[in-house]
């Protein structure tokens, strides 16, 4: 990637140019390569680090992961796969044009690419909140230097000789791993959400309950259909004016997709950015894919944003594949979720719509979604080490018509399926 | 590549394999680099830990069926696609997991269409790795069967 002479010499040249660094964009590199081994490779992200897994920020504040190990991919990834990584918020990507092939860059530069693929992902939602401007020590939670930051209070808190009272605005799955990783170090922690339940983004209204009072007996304390009316001096007042102190407070109420650049350009936005199936927007030769984009979910057969980490990584790489003149197609999107918290399991795919069957097998109870001779989605609590061969009939839209479902949905094996599909599944290469 | 395959058309359901397979990971390898002191094994603060396992269930006339299931190493490995930590990877067509970087999250369990990941007792998943990441160098399985109802070849 070198500077061209016969242009400014604020110009990048690339043949392609990836923004984001992260599953979606790092998906896309490897996608790239699976079909170009060589041409030019440009990688931008305005965190300064080398790529690292974003829902592991909740780990190392836990002290769970080592920092070396925070890592998506090896240290050699970008020189084993000839990708020049400009790291740093100089460049961030601040407008992309879609007819010239250019992007500009904070610092003043210009990219000139031939295709793109937008892996920008999303960006944590705060709803206006009297005092947000002037609160102290508050953090929302999806990047490494947001677990910094919250680190740094913490070990602040502890040099007093005391823990620090916690409070979370948002009882989704970031809010909850952020009070998982905070619990044996806190000396309170508080969970508001103005939605009545817990997880409405994994949980059915049915299940939620029965998950929050597992949750609570393992120390958390919620304020569910409550909101922060306001914010004062390292305090909260909630909606039914009880105040709460708290050291730290983090704020999770939702993510959005990261849409802001794409969107001026002209490039077509449902909530994310929409794509066809080989992740291509309507401008051609600039793709997206990730937490920033819609796409099919085959298990509602409605487009929307599912933003999960595995998906991310396939849109990727089905962007990168398409950007280096292969055919590949992303058919396969529907929201996966593993969740641990607090030692306890839980399980999900697919989306809750049809009859819901419930099989408590001892070790795990399970809540089947079904529908027309197929199963649309499951939630599993408790640990469930074959429920991949559940995900697949919801990948496959599998009929079950042919299999024993009886045994299956007791207990997940290869023996319910006939014969045949035994023998595709165990006798031959996948 | 080589690939362990299964014929349920002759495996006795005897089990060997995942006892195999347990002992052969076990990590208690003597001197010579092979795990021979099963005592210590199977006796040990670590119980081994089976990465196939035998199906055993319907009938078919007078035979019940059984079958072992391994991981297949899939071409489109969804478990390694959904890694949320980079733990798992494909090496020569060979999927293997750091378990440095393992969290132990189970994303790789709802991916896995065979359910061939399995949980250790420190917090991180195992799988096979055609046992040439331990001593035994062929997958152990396969050496175990009595019956040749597990084998490691190339098939199209």
């Amino acid at each position: 990637m070198k500077k061209d002479s016969n242009m400014e010499e604020n110009t990048i040249r690339t043949q392609y140019l990836v923004i984001g660094n992260s599953a979606a964009g790092i998906g896309a590199v490897q996608g790239i390569r699976s079909v170009d081994p060589s041409g030019q490779l440009l990688l931008l992200s305005d965190e300064p680090h080398h790529t690292y897994s974003r829902p592991l920020i909740s780990y190392w504040l836990q002290g769970r992961v080592e920092p070396e190990n925070m890592v998506y991919r090896d240290t050699d990834f970008y020189d084993d796969n000839g990708v020049t990584a400009l790291l740093g918020p100089d460049y961030r990507v601040e407008s992309i044009d879609g007819e010239n092939k250019t992007a500009k860059l904070a610092n003043g530069q210009t990219v000139v690419f031939d295709k793109a693929v937008i892996a920008s992902g999303s960006a944590p939602f705060v709803p206006p909140i009297g005092g947000l401007e002037t609160a102290q020590d508050d953090f929302t939670f999806t990047k490494l230097a947001d677990a910094q930051g919250v680190r740094d209070v913490v070990d602040r808190v502890n040099e007093e000789g005391r823990q620090p009272k916690v409070v979370i605005l948002g009882a989704g799955l970031i809010g909850l791993k952020a009070a998982e990783a905070l619990n044996d170090q806190a000396e309170s922690i508080i969970i508001i959400d103005l939605a009545p339940r817990v997880l409405p983004s994994v949980l059915t209204e049915g299940t939620a309950g029965y998950v929050q009072e597992i949750l609570a007996d393992r120390g958390l304390d919620f304020r569910l259909g409550r909101s922060i009316a306001s914010i004062g001096d390292h305090q909260v007042t909630l909606s039914d004016d009880e105040t709460l102190p708290y050291d730290v407070l983090i704020l999770a109420a939702g993510t959005r997709p990261a849409v802001g650049f794409a969107k001026e350009a002209g490039i077509e936005c449902g909530r994310g950015i929409l794509t066809d199936e080989h992740q291509e927007t309507n401008m051609a030769g600039i793709y997206a894919a990730g937490d920033c984009t819609d796409s099919m979910d085959i298990s509602s057969g409605q487009v929307r944003n599912m933003a999960v980490l595995p998906n991310a990584f396939m849109q990727g790489q089905t962007a990168g594949v398409s950007m280096a003149g292969e055919e590949a197609v992303y058919d396969k999107g529907f929201p996966v979720n593993s969740l641990g918290l607090l030692g306890f399991y839980m399980l999900s795919a697919g989306s809750y719509t049809g009859d819901e069957l419930v099989v408590n097998d001892g070790e795990c109870v399970k809540h089947f979604f079904l529908g027309d001779d197929r199963l649309n989605g499951f939630i599993i609590f408790g640990d469930c080490p074959r429920a991949g061969i559940y995900t697949d009939l919801i990948r496959n839209k599998t009929d079950l018509a042919g299999i024993d479902t009886d045994r299956l949905f007791r207990e997940p094996g290869i023996m319910a399926f006939g014969t045949q599909a035994r023998a595709a599944k165990v006798a031959r290469p996948h | 590549m080589k690939r362990v395959y299964v014929n349920e058309e002759v495996c006795l359901g005897c089990h060997l394999c995942e006892f195999e397979c347990a002992y052969a990971n076990s990590g208690a390898p003597d001197e010579t680099g092979r795990p021979n002191n099963m005592f210590k094994a199977f006796n040990g603060p670590k119980t081994p830990v089976a990465r196939i396992r035998v199906e055993e269930g319907e009938m078919r006339g007078d035979d019940r069926i059984c079958f072992a299931v391994s991981c297949r190493h899939c071409e489109t490995p969804y478990c390694v696609e959904g890694c949320i930590t980079g733990a798992l990877s494909v090496e020569d067509g060979v999927i293997k997991i750091d378990d440095e970087r393992c969290i132990g999250c189970r994303t790789c369990t709802v991916m896995c269409p065979y359910g061939c990941l399995v949980y250790s007792d420190h917090h991180t998943m195992l799988k096979c790795e055609l046992c040439l990441e331990n001593s035994t160098g062929s997958p152990a399985c396969v050496q175990a069967c009595p019956n040749r109802a597990i084998v490691y070849e190339e098939r199209q």
